[in-house]
């Protein structure tokens, strides 16, 4: 095990061992309807080392909260894993009996979920909320005081920064940041080495949002875990992330630090993602970025964005980009950087 | 200038000291002045968090939500003393878009419905081939193909059309006021773009005052001139968007702009603020309202509530750091504001 940073990432505090925490390859979550296959996710492969924080973004529909769901394995029927390895502390997930996944969601990796608002049960305390997934996690021969899950419902919410006595209080009693709190507080409560978090912040305002993403970020630091944030915010991703994913109709297109994607971004869609963001520096005009994602249901022949890409040529009809290695950890999938480096 | 709605002084409350209210009562909007004005359309952003105070301004100003204390007035005449016929011209004058473009349509009609029925509802149109030539004008305008959204079902478009239609509705009204509740917020980035683009070119092209009301700060910065940034139902700071966004100085304002996660990994934010504590209720608080979250917190915040003071010509700040400025005379924020013609005329007469 090295100790050394395994990622540049200009993070304060950021602890990035060489471990691989967790690695996707080849993922492919298709959806069998009458009209044919949806290929919502389609051949995906990334690497996240322990303690780093790798941000998934795209727009609606691109696949991202269909692959964090398929790496909880909570896909849901006509949806299924069609192909690849999800390898979690050097444990094939995909692999694993259903009674074997339950025991490992929550213990291994947690989901904190979008819109923590409707992830709780309106009629269920606090406290029982928080402590439900540690019973369930009990083995046989182990046992707990009602005391002292008490206890530990007290001391996770003061780890996410809420008093000890909201554990009396029902859902409806609490402000939509200190719900996703909660989440947050059942997330971390049998300390997991994976975090995903599904666009944890989408709803709140931006000082509560900047609150619940830097508590968020704490817990992770101080469970030495790897986060997975899920979203589509680019200014979130930039203050929060150490890696950046971005995904278009069901694969990634790029893959790379933080620093070197937000600095150079290599894919037509990233540099478009990137410059449609408005600024507090200047005044300019928007520019969107044209046309619309194609169906998933039918894809072209070529590259999926080639005809809303600026730099499209003769290839892009033709054939889908192969992911290509353009520095360290930096992978694109496009035409334009073949013969740029080895592959 | 001729002012199209007025507040004075008005205050919305909530809750009662009776049977269930519990005795606590909510301060949603307190105590504030402002002008919108007809002949020089501005677009003005009300920015703030939940809670603020900012729907229940909206809302005061849709005529929807009667003010507990002082008035308001369209065109300068008390708005609880209007004729039918003049609360139906307001209803024309004054057009709100709101948060969801999917909840203001009815899933089982073609989009064309929520185009018919205001031509229908005030009588705009003479016969059926005019109605239709107003229908398309209103949806070039805000940019949209009519073959290509016509006779179509609200799910059968994307998030950033159906917003744009709501735009386009809002249009045939020729609306003197357009009120746009967080009208992006449930829009792809990648969409917002155009749905704001349409918002300026009424602004610019029709010249209609549209209050834009968001948390979002870098999107007022790009499209509005003039913002008031509202915390517990005070007016805490009010001016034009470069004075504001560029140099805030109330510490509250200065906050939520920090907050902002900019798209620059080089630059990420400071130390994790201080959540806000409700649980003091607003008439328990006898000072400034963000005394117990204020990192410039001086003792007197606790107790005495500051005023609205002048920190240059088109800036505001409710927050005693300023009291040397002076109190300003003339309550109506407003009067701090100026448009993007004001400024250029105003540049050139020096």
């Amino acid at each position: 095990m090295s100790t050394e940073q395994a990622i540049t990432t200009y993070r304060e505090g950021a602890r990035i061992t060489d471990v691989d925490s967790l690695v996707v390859e080849g993922l492919s979550v298709y959806y069998e309807t009458e009209d044919g296959t949806v290929k919502a996710v389609d051949d995906v492969s990334f690497t996240l080392k322990q303690g780093e924080r790798f941000a998934l973004v795209g727009e609606s529909g691109s696949g991202k909260t269909t692959l964090a769901m398929a790496l909880m394995r909570l896909t849901r029927p006509p949806g299924h894993i069609a192909r690849g390895s999800v390898t979690l502390n050097n444990r094939d997930l995909t692999t694993l009996t259903e009674d074997e996944m339950r025991q490992a969601r929550l213990s291994e990796l947690a989901l904190v979920p979008q819109g923590a608002m409707n992830s709780l049960n309106p009629v269920m305390r606090i406290e029982r909320q928080l402590t439900d997934g540690i019973v369930d996690h009990l083995a046989d021969d182990e046992s707990i005081t009602k005391k002292e899950l008490s206890q530990t419902a007290r001391d996770l919410l003061t780890r996410v920064g809420l008093r000890p006595e909201v554990a009396r209080l029902y859902p409806h009693e609490l402000s939509g940041g200190m719900k996703q709190r909660v989440a947050m507080a059942i997330g971390i409560s049998l300390r997991p080495s994976l975090i995903i978090a599904d666009e944890p912040t989408s709803a709140l305002d931006v000082v509560v949002q900047r609150q619940i993403m830097q508590t968020l970020g704490r817990l992770q630091e101080g469970l030495d875990a790897s986060i997975m944030l899920v979203g589509h915010d680019m200014g979130l991703v930039a203050q929060f992330a150490d890696t950046i994913g971005v995904m278009y109709a069901g694969k990634l297109v790029e893959v790379g630090p933080v620093e070197d994607v937000f600095g150079d971004p290599k894919h037509p869609y990233t540099k478009l993602l990137i410059q449609s963001l408005p600024s507090l520096q200047e005044k300019k005009d928007f520019v969107g970025i044209p046309g619309l994602p194609p169906l998933l249901i039918h894809l072209p022949q070529g590259c999926a964005f080639e005809d809303r890409c600026p730099s499209r040529f003769g290839k892009c009809t033709g054939a889908v980009p192969e992911k290509l290695s353009v520095g360290a950890r930096r992978d694109v999938a496009c035409f334009l950087y073949e013969g740029e480096g080895a592959s | 200038m001729s002012a199209f709605i007025e507040l004075e002084h008005v205050t919305k409350t909530f809750g009662s000291s009776g049977l269930f209210g519990g005795g606590s009562v909510t301060i949603a909007v307190d105590d504030v002045s402002l002008t919108i004005d007809e002949d020089e359309p501005a677009i003005t952003t009300v920015a703030g968090e939940s809670g603020s105070g900012k729907t229940t301004l909206t809302r005061l100003l849709l005529g929807s939500h009667v003010p507990t204390d002082g008035r308001m007035l369209y065109r300068g005449k008390d708005f609880t003393k209007l004729t039918r016929r003049e609360r139906r011209a307001f209803q024309r004058e004054v057009q709100p878009i709101f948060q969801d473009p999917f909840e203001s349509y009815n899933p089982f009609y073609k989009v064309d419905h929520v185009l018919d029925a205001p031509i229908k509802n005030f009588k705009l149109a003479g016969s059926v081939a005019e109605k239709k030539r107003m229908i398309e004008d209103a949806l070039e305008m805000v940019g949209l193909v009519p073959e290509e959204t016509l006779g179509r079902f609200p799910h059968q478009l994307s998030g950033g059309q159906r917003q744009r239609i709501m735009v386009a509705r809002a249009l045939l009204l020729k609306p003197r006021v357009i009120l746009a509740d967080e009208p992006v917020s449930m829009v792809d980035a990648s969409l917002r773009a155009t749905i704001l683009d349409s918002i300026r070119r009424l602004n610019r092209d029709l010249g209609i005052s549209v209050v834009y009301i968001t948390h979002d700060l870098t999107t007022a910065y790009q499209i509005s001139d003039n913002i008031l940034v509202m915390y517990r139902g005070t007016i805490v700071e009010a001016g034009t968007v470069d004075a504001v966004i560029q140099s805030p100085q109330h510490p509250y304002t200065q906050l939520l702009i920090e907050s902002i996660p900019q798209p620059d990994p080089k630059n990420r934010w400071g130390s994790e603020p201080p959540q806000q504590n409700w649980e003091i209720t607003d008439t328990e608080i006898t000072g400034c309202k963000f005394a117990d979250r204020c990192p410039a917190v001086m003792d007197r915040c606790h107790t005495v509530r500051p005023a609205q003071y002048l920190i240059g010509e088109h800036q505001l700040a409710t927050c005693l750091l300023y009291e040397d400025k002076g109190e300003m005379t003339n309550p109506d924020i407003t009067s701090t504001f100026q448009t993007e013609k004001q400024a250029i005329t105003a540049a050139a007469s020096n």
